[in-house]
C-alpha cells in the first residue's frame, strides 16, 4: 500500500479517480512515458460501474454481466502501464495552479501536478419526495453499491421507483442474484417518447439497443412495472409504505426497501471548487463543464474526462480518458508515442451513439425535480422546498445566497444532493433558466477532511518554527 | 439624460449598504452601485466577528459607535443579523504576552476608553473552559459578539431600499468627473449625476481614488476562514491570539469558525481566490494545541474573501483631498464588519451636514500623500 509519505511532491501526471476514464488516461500517458500517478478513493480501482472488479465477491459472473468483468481489462492495462496507483486516496482540493491536496489513510499532502485529468464520474440525481430521507428509502446506487462490493443483496419487501437505464439494469442484477421486487415505479412520461422518437433510428444501430431491449425483456417477465405520476415514502420511524399515483388513482404498497433513481449527472464539485467553468445542460438536465475537443477546461492543464465531462456510460468515458491523455502525453512529452487520436475519436462517437434517445426517454419530469412543500432538499440542514421557494420568491436570485440565508448546501456533502434542486426551484420561482441561476460556487475541502489531517500536512521548517511554543 | 441623486454610493458591502441606509434615514435620496451583488466579497464571507477588542487607537471612537448601533441592531435594520453578544477573549499564551497586554490595556484607561479588560487564569478559565493550561490569562471585551456576515449586509441593502436608497447590483463603475456643480458617475448602466460620492468600494476602491488623482497604496488581500462539522456546545465567546494567527468562534449551530488572517491568493479581476493550505495547516495546529477538544472535528469548508489592506492597517475614512463632495470609505484592513453600521451613520452625517461628532482623527487619505 502507497502511504503519503511515500508520494513525490510532484508529478507530470495526477489523474483524479479510479473508473474508466481514470483508468485509461493513467494507463495510456503512463505508457507514453509520463509520470502519472492515478488517486483513488476507492480500496479497489473500478468506480462505480467496475466497482470492485479487483477483488469481488460475486462469484457468479451472470449476475452482474459481462458489460461489467470488461473492467478488469482496464484495471489490468493500468497494472503494466507503470502508472502509480494510489487507492484509498481521497483528493479534497484541487486549484487552478493544479495543486492537488490529498489524503491517505489519515495523513495529508498537497502535490504539485503538471497535469490534471479530473475523472470522478457520476453521481445520481437528487430524487426528492416525501419521505426520502426516512431509513429504508436508499438510492438504486447505493444498494448497487452494496452489491458489487459487498454481494449485499435485499432480503424484504423491496420497490424501485425512478426510471434511466441503470434502473433497469439494477434490477435484473438484482432478480439475478435472488432478490424479489414488489413493483418497479417508473416515472418516465409518455411525452418523453415524443421527443426521444427522431432519435431512434441512432439509437437502434448503437450497442445498447439490443442490450437495452434484452434487460427490460428480463425484468419485465419478473417484476410488474407501474406508471405513475407521484410517489412518496411512508412511515413512522422507518419506511413502511410505499404510496403512488398511478392514473389519477392513490395506491399503497408495503415495503422495507424503497430504491429511488433518476439517472446520473456529472460530479462537478472538483472541477468547480478548481474554478472550471460550467454550462447548463438542458436536455440532461444538470451542470457540465465546458471542455475542447481534447476535454481540456477553462482551466489551462486541467482536463475532465468521463461522466463528469456529461453522461455517456462507462465504455465512452475510457474513450474519453485517452483522448484528454494523448493530450496530456503531447504537451508533457511531445516525442512519446500515443495512440492514433482520430481512431479514438471514432470509437467515441460510436459509444456516445444512442446517448439522446435515451436522454430524452428517461428525462425525469419536472414534478419529480422540483419538489414542494415539507419535502426535505437539503438533506445536511434539513432545509425543505417550500423554504427554498418562499426565499426565492423574497428575491434571493442564486444558490450562493441561498446559502447564507437557509444553509442549504452547507453541509459535509457540500450540495452534492441538494444543488441541481436548489437551482431548479428557484429558476422556476423566479421564472429564469437554470443557466442564469447557476450552481453553488463549491469551496474546498470537497471532501471534508479532519482537522488533524491537515494539521499534518509537511510544512517548511521556518513556518513550524513560527507556530511551535 | 443622467439619471440624478444626491449621493452616489460606490460599492455594495456592508460599509455602503449601511452608508445608503443612513443618507436614507436623513432623507437624502441615494443610489448604491455594486459591481456584483452586496455582501458578494469580505462583507458576506468574512468571519462575523463584531469586535471592539484590541483595535487601533484611531478607529475605536467609531467601533464604539457601531458597537452602541449593533446592539440595537433589529431597531435599525429590522433583522437581528444573527448578532450575539458573549465577549471577545484576547487570550495569553505566555507571561510575556500578558504583560503587554496589561500595558495596553492601562494606556487605553489613561485615554479614556475602558471596554478592554485585563483577567487572570481563574476568569479565563471561566470564560473559556476549553482553553489549554498554558495560557495565563488575557483581555475581555465584554460587550463584543458575532454577527452573519451576509444576512447583516443583506439587512442593511433592504432596509436602505425600502427607506428610498435605489440599489443598482452587476453594475460597473467606468469613470468619475466633475459636471458643472455635480459629479458625473459613469456606469455599465449609464451615467448618473450627483453632487456627492462615496467611495466604499472595498477591495477595488483604490481604482476610484485613482480616478480623483489620488492614489492610495492599497494591497488587495483575501484572509482564510474554515468552518468545520457540528461540535458539541464548548465554547461562547470569539477567542483571538496575538503571537500567533487565530481567531475562533462556534456558531449556534455547533460549528466552528477558524480565521486569523491567513491570507489566500486574491485575483480581483476574477473574483477568484486560491486557498493556501500550508498556512490554514498552520492554523489547524493552533487549534490543535489551544483546544484538544477540536482534535478530531472535520474540516467542511474553507474560503477567503477580497479586502483591502492598507500599509498601517487602518481604513481610509472621511473626505478627499482633492475631489470636493467625494468621500472615502474603505481599506478597513480584514477588521472593517463591525465598524459598518457606525461608520455608515458618521459618513452619513458628514455629507449631509460637512461635519461629524465622531473623531474621525488619523484615518484620512492625506496620510498617503508625501508632503
Amino acid at each position: 500500500m502507497t502511504q503519503a509519505s511515500d508520494l513525490a511532491s510532484s508529478y507530470e501526471l495526477v489523474v483524479i479517480g479510479g473508473g474508466p476514464a481514470g483508468l485509461a488516461a493513467a494507463s495510456l500517458a503512463a505508457r507514453a512515458g509520463v509520470q502519472t500517478v492515478l488517486f483513488d478513493e476507492n480500496p479497489g480501482v473500478g468506480g462505480q460501474i467496475y466497482r470492485g472488479i479487483t477483488a469481488n465477491p460475486v462469484k457468479n459472473r451472470s449476475i452482474l454481466g459481462e458489460d461489467y468483468w470488461a473492467g478488469a481489462a482496464l484495471a489490468a492495462e493500468v497494472k503494466a502501464s507503470g502508472a502509480l496507483v494510489v487507492n484509498g486516496a481521497t483528493v479534497w482540493s484541487l486549484d487552478q495552479t493544479k495543486l492537488v491536496g490529498v489524503s491517505i489513510a489519515g495523513k495529508a499532502r498537497l502535490i504539485q501536478a503538471g497535469r490534471v485529468i479530473i475523472a470522478t464520474g457520476s453521481l445520481e440525481r437528487p430524487f426528492p419526495v416525501p419521505g426520502w430521507t426516512l431509513p429504508g428509502v436508499m438510492t438504486a446506487g447505493a444498494a448497487q453499491t452494496a452489491l458489487k462490493a459487498q454481494g449485499l443483496v435485499p432480503s424484504g419487501r423491496t420497490v424501485l421507483a425512478g426510471c434511466g437505464p441503470l434502473l433497469w439494469l439494477l434490477a435484473a442484477q438484482m432478480l439475478r442474484a435472488g432478490a424479489k421486487i414488489e413493483a418497479i415505479l417508473d416515472t418516465s412520461s409518455r411525452i418523453n417518447w415524443l421527443r426521444a422518437l427522431l432519435f431512434l433510428p441512432d439509437f437502434m444501430l448503437s450497442p445498447y439497443w439490443s442490450k437495452g431491449l434484452k434487460l427490460l425483456r428480463e425484468v419485465k417477465a419478473k417484476v410488474p412495472v407501474i406508471r405513475i405520476e407521484s410517489v412518496e415514502a411512508a412511515g413512522k420511524s422507518k419506511l413502511e409504505e410505499v404510496v403512488y399515483v398511478t392514473g389519477g388513482e392513490e395506491r399503497r404498497v408495503r415495503a422495507d426497501l424503497l430504491l429511488l433513481h433518476h439517472g446520473v449527472v456529472p460530479n462537478v464539485n472538483l472541477a468547480n471548487a478548481a474554478g472550471v467553468a460550467h454550462r447548463w445542460n438542458e436536455r440532461q438536465l444538470c451542470f457540465e463543464p465546458i471542455l475542447d475537443a481534447d476535454f481540456g477546461s477553462s482551466v489551462p492543464g486541467i482536463a475532465v474526462a468521463g461522466d463528469g465531462a456529461g453522461i455517456a456510460g462507462g465504455t465512452a468515458a475510457a474513450e474519453r480518458g485517452r483522448i484528454a491523455a494523448i493530450a496530456a502525453v503531447r504537451a508533457l512529452k511531445p516525442g512519446g508515442s500515443v495512440a492514433d487520436p482520430q481512431t479514438v475519436r471514432q470509437s467515441l462517437q460510436r459509444e456516445e451513439m444512442g446517448r439522446f434517445f435515451l436522454d430524452w426517454l428517461y428525462r425525469p419530469a419536472d414534478s419529480f425535480r422540483r419538489p414542494e412543500g415539507d419535502t426535505i432538499v437539503c438533506r445536511c440542514e434539513e432545509v425543505t422546498a417550500q423554504q427554498v421557494r418562499d426565499m426565492a420568491a423574497m428575491g434571493c436570485e442564486g444558490p450562493n445566497q441561498m446559502k447564507a440565508f437557509l444553509r442549504c448546501g452547507m453541509g459535509p456533502c457540500q450540495g452534492r444532493l441538494c444543488g441541481l434542486t436548489v437551482t431548479e426551484l428557484i429558476a422556476a420561482e423566479r421564472h429564469m433558466t437554470p443557466s442564469d441561476v447557476g450552481y453553488y460556487r463549491l469551496r474546498p475541502p470537497v471532501k471534508p477532511i479532519m482537522l488533524s489531517e491537515l494539521a499534518s500536512l509537511p510544512i517548511a521548517e521556518a513556518e513550524r518554527k513560527a507556530v511551535e511554543r | 439624460m443622467a439619471r440624478t441623486a444626491d449621493v452616489v454610493v460606490i460599492g455594495g458591502g456592508i460599509h455602503g449598504c449601511s452608508t445608503a441606509l443612513h443618507l436614507a434615514l436623513r432623507g437624502l435620496r441615494p443610489i448604491l452601485i455594486e459591481k456584483d451583488y452586496a455582501g458578494r466579497h469580505a462583507s458576506g464571507v468574512n468571519a462575523g466577528g463584531v469586535r471592539q477588542l484590541a483595535r487601533d487607537i484611531a478607529e475605536i471612537p467609531l467601533s464604539i459607535s457601531s458597537m452602541d448601533l449593533w446592539e440595537h441592531i433589529q431597531e435599525l435594520v429590522g433583522d437581528d443579523c444573527g448578532f450575539e453578544s458573549h465577549g471577545t477573549v484576547l487570550v495569553a499564551e505566555n507571561d510575556e504576552e500578558l504583560a503587554s497586554f496589561r500595558a495596553r490595556v492601562d494606556d487605553l484607561r489613561l485615554k479614556g476608553f475602558t471596554h478592554e479588560e485585563l483577567i487572570g487564569r481563574d476568569e479565563l478559565k471561566r470564560l473559556v473552559p476549553a482553553v489549554s493550561d498554558h495560557c495565563p490569562g488575557g483581555v475581555v471585551s465584554r460587550r463584543d459578539g458575532a454577527a452573519d456576515p451576509f444576512r447583516s449586509t443583506q439587512a442593511f441593502r433592504k432596509r436602505a431600499i425600502e427607506k428610498g436608497a435605489e440599489v443598482l447590483e452587476g453594475v460597473t463603475v467606468t469613470g468619475l468627473s466633475r459636471v458643472g456643480d455635480v459629479w458625473r458617475v459613469e456606469t455599465s448602466d449609464g451615467p448618473i449625476d450627483a453632487p456627492k460620492v462615496v467611495n466604499a468600494a472595498g477591495a477595488w476602491a483604490d481604482r476610484i481614488a485613482a480616478m480623483l488623482g489620488e492614489p492610495v497604496p492599497l494591497t488587495v488581500v483575501a484572509p482564510m476562514l474554515m468552518v468545520t462539522s457540528r461540535v458539541a456546545p464548548f465554547i461562547q465567546p470569539v477567542v483571538i491570539l496575538r503571537g500567533r494567527k487565530l481567531s475562533f468562534k462556534q456558531l449556534g449551530n455547533g460549528t466552528v469558525v477558524i480565521g486569523g488572517g491567513h491570507l489566500a491568493t486574491p485575483y480581483r479581476d476574477r473574483n477568484e481566490t486560491v486557498i493556501d493550505w500550508e498556512k490554514l495547516s498552520l492554523s489547524a495546529r493552533t487549534v490543535w494545541e489551544l483546544f484538544p477538544v477540536m482534535r478530531q472535528a472535520t474540516i467542511v469548508r474553507a474560503w477567503a474573501g477580497i479586502e483591502a489592506y492598507m500599509p498601517d492597517g487602518i481604513p481610509v475614512v472621511g473626505p478627499s483631498s482633492t475631489s470636493e463632495g467625494v468621500y472615502h470609505q474603505f481599506g478597513f484592513s480584514t477588521h472593517g464588519f463591525q465598524l459598518g453600521p457606525g461608520t455608515g451613520a458618521m459618513m452619513a452625517e458628514l455629507v449631509a451636514t460637512g461635519a461629524t461628532n465622531v473623531p474621525i482623527d488619523g484615518l484620512g487619505i492625506t496620510r498617503f500623500q508625501s508632503r
